[in-house]
């Protein structure tokens, strides 16, 4: 039973229980009035989802002999595990709203298509860090922080439908459960800052190995990696300033974000010094 | 099912059936009401019995062996409210059994209620009948009928869209603000005109929390009045600049013919806080808030239509709810009817 549970499909129990999660929230929405219970229900099952995803990266992990950001699919796979980490944590501030909906939605969809893209798996890099644990941390703390960018994408265009929504006093439905307005401006501001931080810290450490051997990093992954902190740092930076907020700042995080996820296929390609394999099972 | 020897009534007085200046006559105040209780417990046959008094309803329920008890219980209602038989045969109503089941359990759920799907009905429910428990009034058919009332109001307001929505333009606009900045008692509301609607949002803001109050007027006596009774700031209207700058919600209820919150003045107060949203709502008419300034960036503006329509929107989808919660009704009414008959019947 146990030689069942092999790495992706552990992976694939947690994007279906991300997608049950995401059908119970909506049904929830459909009532008038969602219950506690349903709310308990699509939680339990985003847990569930975690916590699968989790097994499923721990045992790739493992048979890596690092952390599990090989290929394009698994670090989709840890950028939505990173984004269910952030919203465990930004979740209890939005009781009763539909962020666990929105974030089930998102893990569910970046679960499901980098499982049904054979493409992104079919190669993987082995001991990509070389034994080194700091070259490691600074991976992880990257893709960790597109997790963060990722949940600021989702809680950016629920603040674009509750302007829409009030602007146009169109109030009820979906709209209902939306968060406050400044309740999503404060949550932006420190999701930026914390995403910011991560990907600084994560930049840092890998810097101070890069200039040990410049070309261990090829020159189009350092230039994307750069201008992606360059972008979310100017937004920081505005958005401390008080001069880009409310739907502006939203909409530049939304896009910013699908720029960043775009920009992991070239980062991806030019891993420093991995010998690809075939993916062995 | 026959019909069981006592009898569970009901009558009394509420806005279907008697106009405002009646329902003044009738209505129990203390006294009146814990002599009237007296005289219940004093009147022989009369078993169970409990008092439903507010400003839309006065309705006694009770358990009486029979009919010639309810006749004794009228006269004496009329004697304790001093109004005469005439007009409680012109303005009062009554209900027996099955009947006096449904109609408590509309009356609980709101759908009794001038507004309809109103919460606070359910809470003076809950009080006429932990009084009549205190005092022992009550017996084991009220106490049982009362519990499935509460029961039945509880699925009512959960499974349908009674409660839905706020249906007043005050509480719309309150409920706004909340959408807007989640908690109004992190807010500073401006009140711009100091007359009869900006004194009530004053007090409506301040009853709810607001963290401070701002009153502007022409003339700054009567802001200084307002501000004071609603223990805020006076301010005078050429400081609004900076009063609005200063604020989160703004309302203005003037009797200016032009605008006094122009967009320009709206657009220089969001740049020393772009990131904090501004809340305007124009209570005046003609309209005091140039329309314009909607379109500025986290700046949400509503007029007195906008309210209105909301709360139109909001009560008209409790209407189309209206039929579903009587069916409910009908059927928890039946469901219970049956146990309580069996009661009566034990009761005489």
């Amino acid at each position: 039973m146990l030689s069942l549970l092999t790495d992706r499909t552990l992976l694939w129990l947690g994007a279906l229980l991300y997608l049950a999660g995401f059908l119970t929230g909506l049904v929830a929405l459909t009532k008038r009035q969602p219950s506690a219970g349903q709310r308990t229900i699509l939680n339990l099952f985003l847990v569930g989802g975690w916590g699968f995803q989790m097994a499923g990266l721990y045992v790739r992990g493992l048979a890596g002999g690092g952390c599990p950001l090989g290929n394009t699919f698994e670090i989709v796979q840890f950028v939505a595990w990173s984004a269910m980490v952030m919203y465990f944590f930004v979740g209890t501030i939005f009781r009763g709203s539909l962020l666990g909906l929105f974030t089930a939605g998102y893990a569910a969809a970046l679960g499901l298509v980098s499982l049904l893209i054979p493409h992104w798996d079919l190669v993987r890099g082995q001991k990509l860090f070389g034994n080194n644990p700091w070259i490691e941390v600074h991976a992880a703390l990257a893709v960790f922080s597109y997790g963060v960018f990722g949940l600021l994408a989702l809680t950016s265009l629920m603040q674009l439908l509750q302007n829409w929504s009030l602007k146009n006093k169109r109030l009820n439905g979906l709209f209902w459960f939306l968060p406050s307005v400044v309740q999503l401006e404060q949550i932006n501001y420190r999701l930026v800052l914390l995403g910011v931080t991560l990907l600084t810290i994560s930049l840092g450490v890998g810097a101070s190995w890069w200039v040990r051997n410049t070309e261990s990093v090829h020159l189009p992954k350092l230039l994307v990696t750069v201008s992606v902190w360059l972008c979310y740092f100017v937004v920081l930076l505005l958005r401390w300033r008080g001069r880009l907020v409310s739907v502006r700042f939203a909409w530049v995080c939304l896009v910013l974000f699908c720029v960043a996820l775009l920009s992991l296929g070239p980062v991806n390609s030019n891993r420093h010094g991995y010998k690809p394999v075939a993916r062995s099972r | 099912m026959d019909t069981p020897s006592s009898v569970l009534f009901l009558f009394g007085a509420n806005h279907h059936t008697a106009p405002l200046a009646v329902r003044e006559k009738l209505a129990l105040d203390a006294e009146r009401a814990a002599a009237f209780a007296a005289r219940m417990r004093a009147t022989p046959g009369v078993q169970e019995f409990a008092l439903l008094n507010t400003c839309n309803r006065i309705e006694v329920y009770g358990v009486a062996r029979n009919p010639d008890t309810l006749a004794a219980l009228r006269t004496g209602w009329c004697e304790a409210t001093g109004c005469t038989p005439a007009e409680f045969e012109s303005h009062g109503f009554s209900r027996h059994n099955h009947d006096a089941i449904a109609h408590l359990f509309a009356v609980a759920a709101g759908l009794d209620s001038q507004m309809l799907g109103e919460t606070e009905i359910l809470g003076q429910v809950k009080d006429a009948y932990d009084a009549a428990l205190a005092q022992t009034w009550t017996g084991p058919v009220l106490n049982r009928v009362f519990q499935k009332t509460f029961q039945s109001a509880k699925y009512i307001r959960t499974h349908t869209a009674i409660g839905d929505g706020r249906t007043s333009v005050a509480s719309v606009a309150v409920d706004l603000a909340g959408r807007i900045f989640g908690k109004l008692t992190t807010c500073r509301v401006l009140v711009i005109g100091a007359g009869d609607i900006g004194q009530k949002t004053a007090q409506a803001f301040q009853s709810r929390g607001a963290r401070s109050i701002t009153v502007a007027s022409r003339t700054l006596s009567k802001a200084e009045a307002v501000a004071a009774a609603a223990g805020g700031w006076a301010a005078s209207l050429a400081e609004l600049p900076e009063a609005v700058a200063a604020a989160d919600i703004v309302t203005s209820s003037t009797a200016a013919p032009g605008f006094v919150l122009p967009s320009e003045l709206v657009a220089r107060a969001m740049k020393h806080r772009p990131a904090r949203p501004l809340f305007l709502i124009d209570l005046a008419l003609p309209r005091d808030v140039d329309p314009a300034a909607a379109a500025l960036a986290n700046v949400f503006l509503y007029n007195l239509d906008d309210l209105a329509k909301i709360a139109e929107g909001n009560l008209a989808q409790r209407e189309a709810e209206l039929a579903r919660c009587r069916a409910i009704v009908a059927e928890r009414t039946a469901a219970l009817w049956p146990q309580v008959a069996h009661s009566l019947n034990r009761k005489a």
